[in-house]
């Protein structure tokens, strides 16, 4: 290995939270894991929803009532309900990654501030994960009423509620990053921060489940996931499911909660 | 420049660093040794605002170290070469971290070339060499151009060509006003790049001084002779001040005269010298001399814990 004398670099070179987001950005395109994390929340996406779109399509509702609470927009976006732990699984890759590797030492060495890096993370997850999954919420949810057209049962993106359902969809998982990112930032563990996803997407849906009566709906419509799942929707079931854009707004609370504690903890004590 | 003081660290029950007070000067570089575990690699985790200290200060060309508004030009660091992400390539770790401070690519080029990594810049960082990956580390550290370099054990896996290139970096770096703090666990390692020492051990100072001092203050010079007349020579040389002791092949060690007045002594007497030297106690000596304390102390605890 040959080396020759390095030239200075004079001037200021300030740190600002536009220039650790372009940081931000060139370490996720350069991160395999995290690509593969978006990759499957599409393949989820579209491969699921077709699936079911082809199932309901076999099956059809039967009589009025069934017909009358069909929804073909979320059966053909049903696969975002799988998708969610693919999102979730990149924000808390995109930071327990950095602590697994001992990395964000020399990323908080870079940016002693701390928050600016967490702020970048999030808006890179959010960002990413909509741009991402949009095309192929919008994708899925075409193919999906092809399908179901068969039977007569599909609806057009020009109908009332259909277009922010598909939007929603892409924001949700946006959202479960979010929600991914800050548990990651907080248990500083990639097992850890997956395990507790799963926990929050999975097992408190079924700890609500088993409440008795009316309280299992009306405890469990708050959680998280199902909150937020309602987004994907047209025609939700007041009994279980909170209205569209009421459910996604519950669980961005969640997600603002979560990364209000997760800077928190990253701005005090040690780093590592 | 780094000002540490009465700086103190404790995780737990622990006491990693306790009442740490000295100066890292720019111009000169500056060792920073110590035993494993001595509470070197946490001292340098306070100056770049990673831990937080427990009580006392530190201050980076007179600021706190989460205070840089241009952190990378104030103060460029190598913690843990291994510190990188496998999978990602190399030319985009630096180019990620160069991103935060709006440090352009060209200067990702610039470094990448100086250090020796420009052919294998696009190569995934975990499939690096150890002596790869610190010249990756020292690449990130010098991105900035900082005023302040902190690199933990730089030498560490490094080949012989690889020492004598870091050598003349840090010297380089020291000649252009820098304040480069180097630390290591080997006095050999540092002893003939440094200029200044810090030396630590169970997370005090222990001494703060330059490399000539620390090598006379902890063992003086002995002068060896072999002369016609060795026990002749011995009586002669004895006093309360000075010691005469007998090597293994004849030769005798005197401390407390120089070699001239041993060799005059020898010359009045008639007696004949074949060999005077003045044997120099080497650094690595010096070192063990002065931080045993700390050593035994720490191999007690391991056998208490076992």
């Amino acid at each position: 290995m040959t080396t020759t004398s390095l030239p200075r670099y004079p001037g200021r070179q300030r740190v600002t939270q536009a220039r650790v987001m372009r940081s931000e950005w060139i370490k996720l395109r350069a991160q395999p894991s995290a690509l593969w994390s978006l990759a499957s929340a599409v393949i989820l996406i579209i491969a699921f929803g077709i699936l079911y779109s082809l199932l309901r399509e076999a099956r059809p509702p039967q009589g009025a009532a069934a017909i009358r609470s069909f929804d073909p927009v979320s059966v053909s976006l049903s696969g975002v309900e799988l998708a969610q732990i693919a999102t979730g699984v990149l924000g808390v890759l995109l930071i327990t990654s950095e602590y697994a590797t001992g990395l964000i030492r020399t990323t908080l060495a870079a940016v002693p501030r701390r928050l600016p890096v967490l702020w970048g993370k999030a808006a890179m997850v959010a960002a990413v994960t909509a741009g991402v999954t949009l095309p192929a919420a919008l994708a899925v949810f075409l193919a999906g009423q092809e399908v179901m057209s068969h039977q007569h049962l599909a609806v057009s993106l020009g109908s009332p509620g259909v277009a922010p359902a598909v939007i929603g969809s892409s924001l949700y998982l946006a959202v479960c990053g979010l929600l991914g990112l800050a548990l990651g930032a907080l248990l500083r563990s990639t097992a850890g921060g997956i395990s507790a996803l799963f926990g929050l997407f999975f097992a408190l849906p079924i700890v609500a489940g088993f409440l008795p009566g009316s309280w299992s709906g009306d405890i469990g419509k708050y959680l998280p996931s199902t909150a937020g799942l309602a987004v994907t929707t047209v025609h939700p079931d007041p009994a279980t499911s909170l209205a569209p854009w009421a459910g996604l707004g519950v669980c961005c609370l969640y997600a603002a909660v979560l990364l209000g504690l997760a800077a928190l903890r990253t701005q005090r004590g040690d780093a590592k | 420049m780094i000002e540490i003081r009465a700086l103190t660290k404790r995780y737990g029950t622990t006491t990693a660093v306790e009442g740490l007070t000295f100066t890292v000067r720019p111009g000169t570089v500056t060792g920073f040794l110590g035993p494993n575990g001595a509470g070197k690699s946490t001292t340098m985790r306070m100056i770049l605002g990673l831990d937080e200290p427990t009580s006392g200060s530190v201050l980076v060309n007179g600021h706190a170290p989460r205070a840089h508004a241009a952190p990378l030009h104030e103060v460029g660091a190598m913690l843990d070469p291994r510190a990188v992400l496998p999978s990602r390539s190399a030319f985009n770790h630096l180019l990620a971290l160069a991103a935060t401070s709006g440090i352009r690519r060209s200067r990702v080029d610039e470094v990448t070339e100086a250090v020796g990594l420009r052919a294998v810049a696009g190569r995934p960082a975990g499939k690096f060499s150890l002596g790869m990956a610190q010249r990756l580390g020292i690449a990130a550290a010098l991105l900035g151009d900082p005023a302040t370099v902190v690199l933990d054990e730089p030498v560490n896996g490094l080949d012989v060509e690889g020492i004598r290139w870091i050598r003349a970096l840090l010297h380089d770096l020291a000649s252009e006003g820098k304040t480069v703090f180097v630390s290591s666990h080997l006095m050999s390692e540092i002893g003939q790049t440094a200029t200044h020492l810090i030396v630590i051990g169970r997370g005090r100072l222990i001494a703060d001084t330059s490399v000539a001092d620390f090598i006379a203050s902890a063992a003086p010079p002995v002068v060896r002779v072999l002369s016609s007349g060795q026990s002749a020579l011995a009586g002669l040389l004895r006093s309360p001040d000075v010691t005469v002791t007998p090597a293994d092949d004849g030769a005798l060690m005197v401390s407390g005269l120089s070699a001239g007045q041993v060799g005059a002594t020898a010359a009045a007497a008639g007696i004949t010298v074949f060999q005077l030297v003045t044997e120099q106690a080497s650094l690595e000596d010096a070192f063990i001399d002065l931080t045993k304390d700390a050593v035994e102390y720490r191999a007690a605890t391991c056998q208490e814990e076992k």
